[in-house]
């Protein structure tokens, strides 16, 4: 069948159609995901029906804290994003690389990585969407030669299987901050299709020809003015309505030249380095390569690739010590990386206003306070700030 | 010149994904010093053995089946790949497993990952390698490709220094650089001990007895933290341009490719991007504790 629907187009879909939906996904060979209330948190899970969903959920968000609760009776998508994303899915915390033995002066390899998985991933938020072009910078699929090798196989593979269904955010979440940085409250691009939840049904953009032609399996009308103009209007809302605030004017440079600010000391006294932030983090991207074995030693070795956080002392250790030995020194890094590093290296940012470290922190450090108070500090400092700029010759004065 | 340059740098050789390594066989070992060994590996796989190429200055991933990686720098002549040279302290989880390993055990690498010694920025100038302890392993190559391309370089200099005359890493190649008139090689000690006659100082101390043309000379420095830092200012202080100083710098290291996120220099990696940096590429950083 040739759809007739083009990316951009608009349609209205009934809330009953939300099963569906799910349910030709399903037919087509999607393991779907969709978010799910599980541990006290609303996650991108598997699911089979449309039953499983939030409904009448909502989440309230702080500093360090997150709850779920009653939201509207009516509404599916009233929660903003949880702990989890669509980052475990296509960069697992746990990926078994390959399992391989030595013989014969060889090794030998016995299973290689898991199989692609065929994913559907319904309520993805559009700062994910953002996330997830963040990541197929870092994992090389956009531009592979940008790392000197091949593109990392698993997620591009994963990625490009991946249908999403995006759902724009009418109701901004206590720590979001995406209009800072214009990757929400809705979605522009990334997305096969993109809902706006409106109180009977949704608007739907299609965003892609796998999108339009799944559409054409469901049964879809043309939407009203009215329903276009309440979709638009609680959009516009939502993003007047953000949680949380970050000016990201100038804020490469800022935090080029924040290196020896004394705001870092004051910080590393709340900071626990537990890791959180960058474990919730939809565009972190450190990992390590273990070998697991069996008592032999050599016979059977399994490869594994964890989640790895700059924040531990492992993280940097050589045989001369740790390179960042001080809470200081990683929680600079991390925030340096995020929000001044990223760009050199991808040519992005590598936040996207999620809100998650500052929700999942313990003691409720808030990445747009800290900058706000490196932001204060660099104007106390006016032109001439403590830093050396980008180029300029050191001659030793910094280790004085 | 014979390849390879230091610009078109040699793609890595790895096994079906970039994490696996290929296997290669220990072909003997040599004591350098106390904790020191120079291991001569050649791959399993001649095919791999002949297109295997690396750049002075570049490292391999070493892997100890069911033990781990390590990156460790090649210290071999790069116009001869097959056999690799690995110059390995004793010191780590992964080396003191390989301490155990005797010739024909067999062992992984990946690589060559990394760029290297400025090779093209080099020609036509004066060189001066500083060096201090295991730090002369990844100037060794450059050392092998500097004698075979004499003729396009002026000036060569090696300052070396180590703990103690017994530290000294290739004892006998300097000796021989030295007697053999093309490179001027200079060797200091932080502890002389009995039958020491050569100079007693840090490595820069030497600098005293050299002269310095500074605009047209080009510095590799590799050792120490603290060696690095001090050598390439004094020489900046000599009114070398800051884009003349190279220095090879050691991180934690994982994937060897810039994905893994451990080798992180403000916004370098220092795997890929580095692990040497001419000084104006990092001025803003070098010398910044926990960056």
């Amino acid at each position: 069948m040739t759809t007739s629907l083009k990316s951009g187009s608009r349609l209205y879909l009934a809330r009953p159609a939300l099963d569906d939906l799910i349910q030709t996904l399903r037919k087509q060979g999607y393991a779907v995901v969709g978010p799910r209330v599980v541990d006290g948190a609303i996650s991108l899970q598997p699911i089979e029906s449309a039953a499983q969903l939030p409904k009448g959920l909502s989440d309230q968000q702080d500093g360090g804290s997150y709850r779920v609760v009653e939201g509207e009776p009516e509404l599916t998508f009233e929660y903003v994003v949880g702990p989890d994303g669509p980052k475990r899915y296509l960069f697992p915390a746990n990926l078994r690389l390959f399992e391989f033995h030595v013989e014969a002066g060889n090794f030998v390899l016995d299973v290689g990585p898991p199989q692609v998985p065929k994913l559907a991933m319904l309520g993805v938020r559009p700062c994910e969407l953002a996330a997830l072009e963040v990541q197929d910078r870092v994992f090389g699929m956009d531009d592979p030669r940008m790392f000197r090798c091949e593109s990392e196989p698993w997620y591009t593979q994963v990625r490009q299987e991946a249908l999403l269904i995006a759902v724009n955010c009418t109701r901004p979440g206590g720590t979001c901050f995406c209009a800072a940085w214009e990757t929400g409250p809705a979605a522009s691009k990334g997305f096969d299709l993109a809902l706006t939840e409106l109180r009977d049904g949704f608007l739907v953009q299609v965003g892609s020809k796998r999108g339009a032609a799944l559409l054409d399996e469901l049964s879809v009308r043309e939407p009203t003015q009215a329903e276009l103009e309440l979709a638009q209007i609680k959009l516009e809302r939502a993003r007047d309505r953000m949680g949380r605030h970050l000016d990201i004017a100038g804020l490469e440079e800022l935090l080029d030249q924040a290196i020896e600010y004394p705001e870092w000391d004051e910080v590393a006294n709340r900071c626990l380095s537990c890791g959180n932030c960058t474990m919730v983090c939809p565009t972190c991207f450190c990992c390590t390569v273990t070998d697991t074995t069996d008592l032999s030693a050599t016979k059977a070795v399994a490869r594994t690739r964890q989640w790895e956080s700059c924040f531990t002392h492992q993280f940097t250790y050589t045989i001369s010590g740790p390179e960042r030995n001080t809470i200081r020194g990683r929680y600079r890094h991390w925030l340096r990386h995020k929000l001044c590093t990223w760009w050199e290296q991808f040519r992005c940012s590598g936040c996207v206003g999620c809100g998650r470290c500052i929700t999942w922190c313990p003691v409720g450090i808030d990445l747009t306070e800290e900058v706000r108070r490196l932001r204060e500090r660099s104007l106390a400092h006016g032109a001439r700030g403590p830093a050396l700029r980008k180029g300029e010759v050191d001659h030793g004065r910094a280790s004085r | 010149m014979a390849e390879p340059a230091a610009e078109t740098r040699p793609e890595p050789i790895c096994g079906m994904n970039t994490w696996m390594p290929v296997p290669a066989r220990i072909l003997s070992v040599r004591e350098e010093n106390f904790n020191t060994r120079t291991y001569t590996l050649h791959f399993v796989d001649e095919q791999i053995g002949k297109m295997y190429r690396f750049s002075p200055g570049q490292f391999n991933m070493l892997y100890v089946p069911g033990v781990g990686e390590a990156a460790i720098s090649i210290s071999s002549d790069p116009s001869r790949t097959e056999t690799l040279d690995h110059t390995i302290r004793l010191v780590g989880s992964v080396t003191r497993a390989v301490e155990r390993l005797e010739p024909n055990a067999l062992v992984g690498l990946r690589g060559p990952f990394g760029r290297g010694w400025p090779l093209d920025a080099m020609e036509g100038k004066e060189v001066v390698i500083v060096a201090g302890g295991i730090g002369l392993a990844p100037l060794r190559p450059v050392v092998y490709w500097l004698l075979q391309n004499r003729d396009h370089y002026r000036r060569v200099v090696l300052l070396y220094g180590c703990r103690t005359p017994e530290d000294r890493v290739f004892a006998g190649e300097l000796e021989q650089w030295d007697a053999g008139g093309s490179i001027h090689v200079l060797v200091t000690v932080d502890n002389a001990t009995v039958g020491w006659a050569g100079p007693v100082g840090v490595v820069t101390s030497l600098l005293r007895r050299i002269k310095v043309n500074a605009e047209r000379t080009i510095v590799l420095v590799c050792g120490p933290k603290v060696l690095n830092h001090v050598a390439a200012w004094n020489f900046l202080q000599l009114h070398v341009p800051p884009d003349h100083v190279y220095v090879s710098l050691e991180r934690n290291m994982n994937c060897g490719f810039g994905r893994c996120g451990h080798c992180q220099y403000g916004a370098k990696f220092m795997c890929k991007d580095g692990p040497v940096f001419c000084f104006s590429e990092v001025a803003d950083i070098f010398g910044k504790e926990e960056i």
